[in-house]
């Protein structure tokens, strides 16, 4: 059953100068959770932000009625949503969305950009919990973009690579030299972040003939499927994101990438 | 308590509070978060004869007070309908109104006819207005003879309750409105979105893919009410108002111009109790007024 709660800001940590982690306590348990699911916030009553924002779950504390997200300041409602205080309320819908599959064993590969680092944190903790191997690779910009290794080093290896390559190997993610490991160590990718890479790590799944999965960031009116405008070409003709998504296998996706 | 009920047609609304076509489904989302038993009716979200997938992606985009969509009525088809969702829906305990769409009269009629074996659908909304599809649509709702012609088309294979849901893309929309109430109609709905469009500055193109597209939302209220308003005045059809409504005072407020019955849109996106929040808030406020009867603020504004 979806929640619509009003929830308490107890913290927000800036990581960078545009990245910030926001804790809200929940008034309710909170349900189980699954890597990959979504909120929809409400930030504030400003015309300006008149729609509410999807977030993807960072992390849970179940005890303590916590939720922990990780926010990336693109824009007039992220930086709204930066600025408010411990103590402020924010409106939350949640859980939203389907889910990253959880193999029962094997050995994969997690791919995150920018703010699609997010749901990682939710699946590592899945993955460990079934045994199964796991191996984190961040790319960014520069070495400030690169966050939350130390989190991410709990479930596994984190390989880095930055575009002007002040940490980790130079390049984007899929120049990382991981990826020419002969034989090649990885049953499953994960990705997520820009579509442009996600594009790049899926075409690497197909050259190297293992399934991929996405979580895409469409844009989003509502959030639980009354809107249809949030969708994606698929195989199965235009599915809704927010409902069918936001994790999708890539061979479902008509992003002809292994032409 | 004040006696919340509104007639529209042949049907018997709980209360004035219904959701609009294309922002609720068909109600088995919000169903998730209210009993659909608290409302007055669901309007379903447009059907048309055949399956469409709709616009290409990005469909939506953001505006000040409100949003544009070009979704182009992505849905399933009747038969689909039908055949899978019809019977999840059918036993809610409130009013299931179909929102109907053609590219040509045939269209519109054909589908009423669908329609009519499915006995718990007391009335069907003929949707004239859509401004997201090129074959048809709005093309209907623009000019009077057309507007006429559909509605006299389908009259005349529907006996159930027939609302015509009007475009606010016209010069006067009393023109529209006293034509298809000349041609058999037993409602208005208005308005439908209004066509706008969004342009992203920094890379030089238009926000949706369609170029164009409608805009809903609290930005379209003053607009839709004044139309309700210029309708009220000229024809004794009942009205459901429809545009930006957010809250109870909104909703009132289309009361007061004329509407018998109000629809809540794109403000369900924001706030899924919306409606019954709303249906609420119209009961206080008549205790406050004390009026017994909803039906005494229905066309109460004073102008003099
Ligand atoms: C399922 C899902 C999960 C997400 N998880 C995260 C996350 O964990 N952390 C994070 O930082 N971001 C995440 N995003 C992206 C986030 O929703 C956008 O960055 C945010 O909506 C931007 O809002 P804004 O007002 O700052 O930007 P503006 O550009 O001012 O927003 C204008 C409109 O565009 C939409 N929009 C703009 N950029 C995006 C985008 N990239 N994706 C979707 N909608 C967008 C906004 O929602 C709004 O409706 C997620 C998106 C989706 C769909
Ligand atoms: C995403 C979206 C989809 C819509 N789809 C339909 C539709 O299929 N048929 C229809 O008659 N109106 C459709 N509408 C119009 C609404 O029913 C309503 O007339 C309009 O949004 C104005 O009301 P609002 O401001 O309360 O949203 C749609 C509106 C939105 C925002
Ligand atoms: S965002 Fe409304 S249906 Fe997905």
């Amino acid at each position: 059953m979806k929640r619509i709660q009003d929830c308490t800001i107890s913290k927000i940590t800036w990581l960078n100068t545009d990245s910030y982690l926001l804790e809200l306590d929940v008034p309710d348990e909170i349900p189980v959770l699954a890597p990959g699911q979504f909120a929809e916030i409400r930030i504030g009553n400003s015309p300006d932000v008149f729609l509410r924002r999807p977030f993807s779950f960072l992390d849970a504390d179940v005890e303590n009625r916590k939720l922990v997200f990780f926010i990336k300041r693109i824009g007039k409602g992220t930086r709204h949503l930066g600025e408010l205080h411990p103590g402020e309320t924010v409106n939350i819908i949640y859980p939203l969305g389907n889910h990253f599959q959880v193999p029962e064993k094997g050995n994969v590969l997690i791919v995150g950009g920018g703010s699609g680092i997010a749901p990682f944190i939710l699946l590592g903790k899945e993955l460990q919990k079934k045994g199964v191997g796991m191996t984190f690779l961040l790319g960014g910009k520069a070495g400030s973009d690169i966050l939350l290794t130390d989190r991410f080093s709990q479930y596994g290896d984190v390989l880095i690579t930055t575009e002007d390559g002040s940490k980790g190997e130079k390049g984007m993610v899929t120049d990382h030299s991981v990826f020419t490991s002969d034989p090649f160590p990885f049953t499953m990718i994960y990705a997520c972040g820009p579509e442009p890479m996600m594009k790049a790590v899926a075409r690497m799944s197909c050259l190297k003939n293992i399934p991929c999965e996405v979580s895409l960031e469409n844009l989003m009116a509502c959030g639980f499927g009354v809107c249809l405008c949030c969708i994606v070409e698929t195989t199965e003709g235009n599915l809704c994101v927010c409902t069918e998504g936001p994790v999708f296998n890539t061979n479902r996706l008509k992003w002809q990438i292994c032409a | 308590m004040a006696d919340l009920r509104v007639t529209i047609g042949q049907m018997e609304l709980r209360n004035p509070v219904t959701t609009a076509s294309g922002t609720c489904g068909f109600g088995e989302e919000l169903a998730e978060f209210f009993d659909p038993g608290r409302i007055g009716g669901i309007f379903v979200k447009g059907l048309t004869l055949k399956p469409r997938e709709g616009n290409p992606y990005p469909r939506m985009a953001e505006t000040a007070s409100g949003m544009l969509n070009s979704v182009g009525l992505q849905n399933k088809g009747i038969d689909y309908f039908t055949e899978h969702i019809y019977p999840r829906i059918k036993d809610f305990d409130t009013h299931i109104i179909a929102n109907v769409n053609g590219s040509t009269i045939e269209d519109y009629v054909d589908l009423s006819e669908k329609l009519n074996r499915l006995e718990k659908i007391p009335a069907i909304e003929l949707n004239i207005s859509c401004p997201n599809v090129r074959e048809g649509g709005m093309a209907f709702g623009i000019s009077c003879p057309s507007a006429s012609a559909v509605t006299r088309a389908v009259r005349e294979v529907w006996d159930r309750t027939l609302i015509v849901k009007l475009s606010p893309n016209v010069t006067d929309i009393r023109d529209i409105a006293l034509a298809v109430e000349e041609a058999g109609a037993d409602a208005f709905s208005l308005i439908n979105t209004l066509l706008g469009m969004a342009v992203d500055a920094e890379k030089r193109r238009p926000v949706l893919a369609t170029i164009t597209g409608g805009l809903s939302g609290p930005a379209i209220k003053p607009i839709a009410l004044r139309m309700v308003w210029q309708v009220a005045q000229v024809s004794r059809l009942p009205i459901i108002g429809i545009g930006g409504i957010m809250n109870a005072t909104d909703a009132i407020e289309f009361m007061l111009a004329g509407a018998s019955a109000i629809q809540v849109g794109t403000a369900i996106f924001i706030d899924p109790l919306a409606p019954v929040k709303i249906a609420e808030g119209i009961g206080e406020y008549l205790v406050r007024h004390g009026c017994s009867k909803v039906s005494e603020i229905i066309g109460a504004l004073r102008v003099d």
